[in-house]
């Protein structure tokens, strides 16, 4: 019946690369803001941040895909939070049994990837509807562009508020560390400048578009 | 345009003034006091003011250029962020930050919201606060005013090659052999060690600081011939300076060993500046009148609690900031009743 309703989408290349550009969830859609701005001080924690969520994310997108049948309209809400949160214990666990560091590091935001909206919103918009494997390509890319959008803030801010990427010193010892960078400001910053740069990459594309069919130039 | 009968909605007189005529009007103003900045801190402080000034009008050409908005850099605003951010940095800061804090703060502080008139806050005080933010050593360190051979040479970490950190100035204030100089500011002074610095001495400007802030009664004749030309809203400087005393005094009565008297809070640091020149900021400050005097204490009283209770030695900077940012809020308060509406 819901197969019905929803048409089902064929596996294509883009089921995966829409995750990564067109429908980023953090460049485009600007979804799970939080962990973006507060874990991205340096590459590692972004990595690691990113790697947490996507793992969360495709885990509770197959099971909510799994029990799309089962699961009554009314309640899908809490069920899909219920699903999600038995991952997020996994990978609490899982990263402090791995590193105590790493853990500290991160605080309370892999408790709150349970709230992030990138996920509720692939279970809400996608999974409940799809079909298992599409699901799992889906979830996968928009997995990696989480990560990579994470990824992005992580080297930039570190390189610039430390002078380093990955810990590994990049400039001389006379390199003067941009502070700002790797405080909350910064986050900010560096976010509000990528917006800045994709957004205007859409737009020109979009112009140029314009351009070649002779329609008039309007990017939004 | 025909010579007929012209119909027009009011305003029917105007005064002929526009805005590149304001702006050239207090860029002239703000012209002594860089001079005596120059006079003061010597070859560093002419460069440190070039560096920014060019700069912000780079910075303005450039995103003029890119959003189609015609040539921005003629209306003279820019020049005044470009010199009133000089002035509030210290003199021997390194030139390549100077360069980053005016691009910061006219791209983020003013084009990105919309260029002149659509800035919330004042551009050359968000340049200030990013690098406040980003370079808190360099920002915090002073060099001595009236430093012999200053028109010669250069502070050392004025020419710092870029994104490198400031040379050291230790070696080359020592060599300098001067008497007392402990690297602190009078503020500084007044506030870990309780010490006043004569008012004679702050009142001049015969004291270490910021390029443009050391001299409190060329800042008060400057801005004062601003207001008599009408070109600031003299309710804004005067209401910051009382907003300051109101709070200054009563704990100056309560403990004068401890707490600065009145007269030293209005003289240091960058009160003056900030009150004449960069609170009255026509585009971020409120519109209504008694909304200005509200806006005015407000500053005031905020970098006097920042000044005796914060981990900051000097506050005028977020004060502004922080009430530029309530400056619509302050104007919608205010709304003064239409006549003959309830």
């Amino acid at each position: 019946m819901s197969e019905l309703l929803n048409p089902q989408e064929k596996l294509t290349p883009d089921t995966f690369l829409r995750g990564l550009w067109e429908e980023n969830p953090v460049f485009v859609m600007l979804l799970g803001l939080c962990p973006v701005l507060a874990v991205t001080s340096t590459t590692l924690n972004a990595l690691a941040m990113g790697l947490a969520t996507t793992f969360v994310l495709v885990c509770s997108s197959l099971l909510v895909s799994l029990l799309r049948h089962w699961i009554p309209k009314q309640v899908r809400i809490a069920s899909y939070i219920v699903i999600i949160a038995t991952f997020v214990t996994i990978v609490d666990y899982a990263i402090q049994a791995i590193s105590l560091e790493l853990y500290a590091a991160l605080g309370a935001f892999i408790q709150l990837i349970v709230a992030n909206c990138v996920i509720l919103g692939r279970a809400e918009a996608y999974a409940s509807k799809q079909r298992l494997h599409t699901t799992l390509v889906n979830s996968l890319g928009m997995g990696a562009g989480f990560t990579l959008a994470l990824l992005a803030l992580g080297t930039v801010r570190e390189i610039l508020g430390n002078g380093t990427i990955l810990g590994v010193s990049l400039f001389s010892p006379d390199f003067q560390p941009w502070i700002v960078m790797i405080l909350p400001p910064g986050g900010f910053f560096v976010l509000g400048a990528w917006l800045l740069l994709f957004n205007w990459l859409r737009e020109s594309k979009v112009r140029r578009a314009a351009k070649f069919t002779g329609a008039p130039a309007d990017a939004r | 345009m025909s010579r007929g009968i012209e119909i027009r909605t009011s305003p029917h007189l105007k005064r002929v003034v526009t805005v590149d005529k304001i702006m050239r009007t207090v860029v002239l103003a703000l012209l002594p006091i860089a001079a005596f900045a120059v006079w003061q801190f010597g070859l560093s402080a002419l460069l440190l003011l070039l560096t920014t000034t060019g700069v912000a009008i780079l910075t303005e050409a450039f995103f003029a250029r890119v959003s189609g908005r015609g040539n921005t850099v003629s209306d003279w605003s820019v020049v005044i962020t470009g010199l009133l951010l000089g002035l509030t940095l210290p003199p021997g800061f390194p030139l390549w930050m100077a360069a980053v804090a005016a691009f910061v703060g006219v791209a983020l502080g003013k084009a990105l919201f919309g260029g002149l008139g659509y800035n919330v806050m004042n551009p050359a005080l968000v340049g200030r606060a990013f690098v406040q933010a980003a370079f808190p050593v360099a920002i915090t360190t002073w060099t001595p005013a009236f430093a012999p051979g200053r028109f010669t040479e250069i502070i050392p970490s004025t020419l710092t090659p870029p994104f490198m950190q400031p040379i050291p100035v230790d070696d080359w204030v020592a060599g300098l052999n001067l008497d007392g100089w402990s690297g602190a500011t009078p503020l500084a002074i007044q506030k870990f060690q309780h010490i006043e610095t004569p008012l004679m001495d702050t009142f001049s400007g015969m004291i270490a600081g910021s390029a443009g802030e050391t001299s409190a009664i060329l800042i008060l004749i400057c801005g004062l011939w601003l207001a008599w030309q009408r070109m600031l809203d003299w309710r804004i400087p005067v209401s910051v300076m009382a907003g300051a005393v109101l709070v200054a005094l009563p704990f100056w009565l309560l403990d004068p060993n401890i707490y600065p008297s009145p007269w030293f809070v209005l003289c240091s640091g960058g009160l003056m500046l900030g009150a004449w020149f960069m609170a009255s900021d026509m585009v971020a400050s409120p519109v209504t009148a008694s909304g200005v005097i509200l806006y005015g204490l407000f500053i005031g009283a905020l970098t006097v609690v920042i000044r005796l209770f914060g981990g900051l030695v000097e506050g005028i900077m977020y004060a502004i900031l922080l009430a530029n940012a309530l400056g619509p809020l302050i104007s919608s308060w205010t709304q003064p009743r239409v006549y003959g509406s309830k």
